[in-house]
């Protein structure tokens, strides 16, 4: 595996594509265009050999697909079906990694944690997040708005939500980082770095069942599906899901937007004249720059659209790509504030459907609202500077801003 | 004019009741519901009919009352 201490830059996306390759991370749109085109499943020998479907037809026979494809791997490593990983059908972080039947169990467990009654009940808890980090920048005029706002409020809802302690939230971006955009790491040097993070996970849980309290880790640890606790592999595998689920998605979706805003001012004074605005403006962020790519593992050789698909090949499961397809969106590649029909697939489509996404959508509205009140004009300081996450994950790592009078 | 929902399908996206939540409410599960028995006026047909072009999953029926 040479190739992953000297990195081959990729020449055709068609035949060799690389999502951590720094064109397709600095923009993915044009390239997806194209192979949307010309392929329309563009297929790589990396990462032990993949496809990547570019159309929202084939994205979403792929997610409502579970006969053929499995959800037990959902980010593309250079390891498939490793060693010591909780196998099928419960995966390693349920439900994420779960396939059916076991999938509905898992899924079930959790998703009244997320419905919109509970979740609309940590609206004050939200603005007050992002109040506290927009006093913290005091009288600046310029500022980096992802490491200085976005990337503080996910952590901040997550962290309460586990019962984890607000100070480690440092080392939550460090978890993140490490599952989620650090996957092209040979295994050898990958492994060893989950240590901290298992160990992290393993001093909370027994913290909880010495001091159980009314949080979701406690809720885990108790919960019972037909007369049984979970196994405490299952509750450690949900409880790193919701960690490593909620933070970075729902961060870089804030970054995108404020992005957006900072580079588009007409959209900006809309949204601060016409507050009413909000709800189709959220859905349209979420369409455009949707943040989050998914995996599967083809589970036996079969035809897919003419494909020869074969056993362990990747999916690469293109939402964001999805979304962009002038075959199921209007003026697919014009970001439309109010866009009225917008059947969107950002947080997935069918059985694995974002759990989190009534969260979400409120954080990001909140953080939005909040920022825009504080903030009604401002622009890049630094177009050159800004730097997008690579991986699975797509948003802004650094956006300098300057507030315009 | 009603409006239903396919429970089989709905995957609890919640844009139908954030579209039309005279319409519509959620569960316990966070998955979408019909409010009363779903008959439609003709204002209220409208606001169905773009509830129904916003469910990613096409999970949205409007049928005749029987
Ligand atoms: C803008 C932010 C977010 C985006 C774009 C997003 C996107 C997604 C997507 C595309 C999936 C589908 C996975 C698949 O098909 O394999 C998913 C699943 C999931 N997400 Fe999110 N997510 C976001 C925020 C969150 C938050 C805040 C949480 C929770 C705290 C969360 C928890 C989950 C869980 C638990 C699943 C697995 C559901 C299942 O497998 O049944 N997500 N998310
Ligand atoms: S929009 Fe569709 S999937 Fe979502 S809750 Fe309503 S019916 Fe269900």
């Amino acid at each position: 595996m040479s190739d992953i201490e000297t990195k081959r830059l990729v020449s055709d996306f068609a035949t060799d594509w690389d999502h951590t390759d720094p064109q397709w991370v600095n923009d993915p749109y044009p390239i997806w265009e194209d192979l949307r085109e010309r392929c329309p499943v563009a297929h790589t020998d990396r990462y032990g050999g993949g496809w990547f479907p570019t159309t929202h037809e084939m994205v979403s026979s792929i997610a409502n697909d579970t006969e053929h494809f499995t959800s037990h791997q959902v980010v593309v490593i250079h390891t498939k079906n490793p060693e010591g990983a909780p196998p099928a059908p419960m995966g390693g972080a349920p439900p994420i990694t779960s396939d059916p039947p076991f999938h509905r169990i898992a899924r079930r467990v959790i998703l009244p944690a997320f419905a919109p009654g509970p979740v609309n009940a940590l609206e004050g808890q939200v603005r007050a997040l992002c109040d506290k980090h927009l006093n913290a920048l005091g009288e600046a005029r310029e500022f980096d708005a992802a490491t200085n706002y976005a990337q503080f409020i996910s952590p901040g809802v997550i962290a309460k939500m586990l019962g984890f302690p607000e100070r480690d939230e440092d080392l939550f971006r460090e978890f993140v980082h490490l599952v989620l955009d650090l996957v092209d790491l040979e295994p050898a040097v990958r492994i060893p770095m989950f240590v901290p993070m298992t160990e992290y996970f393993t001093a909370q849980i027994e913290d909880h069942i010495a001091n159980p309290r009314d949080d979701f880790t406690s809720y885990l640890l108790n919960v019972e599906v037909n007369g049984e606790k979970l196994s405490p592999q299952h509750v450690r595998g949900t409880m790193v899901l919701t960690l490593v689920a909620g933070i970075d998605t729902t961060w870089s979706a804030i970054g995108s937007a404020i992005w957006h805003l900072a580079t588009h001012p007409e959209d900006l004074a809309r949204l601060v004249a016409e507050p009413e605005l909000m709800t189709r403006a959220v859905e349209e962020f979420l369409r455009f720059y949707a943040p989050v790519t998914m995996a599967r593992l083809v589970k036996e050789d079969f035809d897919f659209f003419g494909v020869p698909m074969k056993k362990d090949d990747w999916i690469l499961l293109g939402f964001p790509a999805a979304n962009r397809d002038p075959e199921a969106f209007e003026d697919a590649d014009r970001f439309i504030i109010d866009r009225a029909v917008n059947r969107h697939a950002a947080f997935g489509l069918g059985i694995h459907r974002c759990a989190g996404s009534n969260l979400a959508r409120m954080e990001l509205r909140v953080a939005i609202e909040e920022f825009i009140a504080r903030y009604p004009k401002f622009e890049l300081a630094d177009p050159s500077a800004v730097t997008w996450a690579q991986g699975q994950v797509r948003g802004p790592r650094s956006i300098p801003l300057r507030v315009l009078a | 004019m009603k409006v239903v929902i396919d429970g089989d399908i709905c995957q609890g996206q919640g844009r139908c009741f954030s579209i039309a939540p005279s319409l519509f409410d959620f569960d316990d599960l966070g998955n979408g519901v019909v409010l009363g028995d779903g008959t439609l006026s003709a204002e209220t047909l409208e606001l169905a009919r773009l509830a129904q072009a916003n469910c990613p999953e096409h999970a949205i029926f409007i049928v005749e009352s029987s």
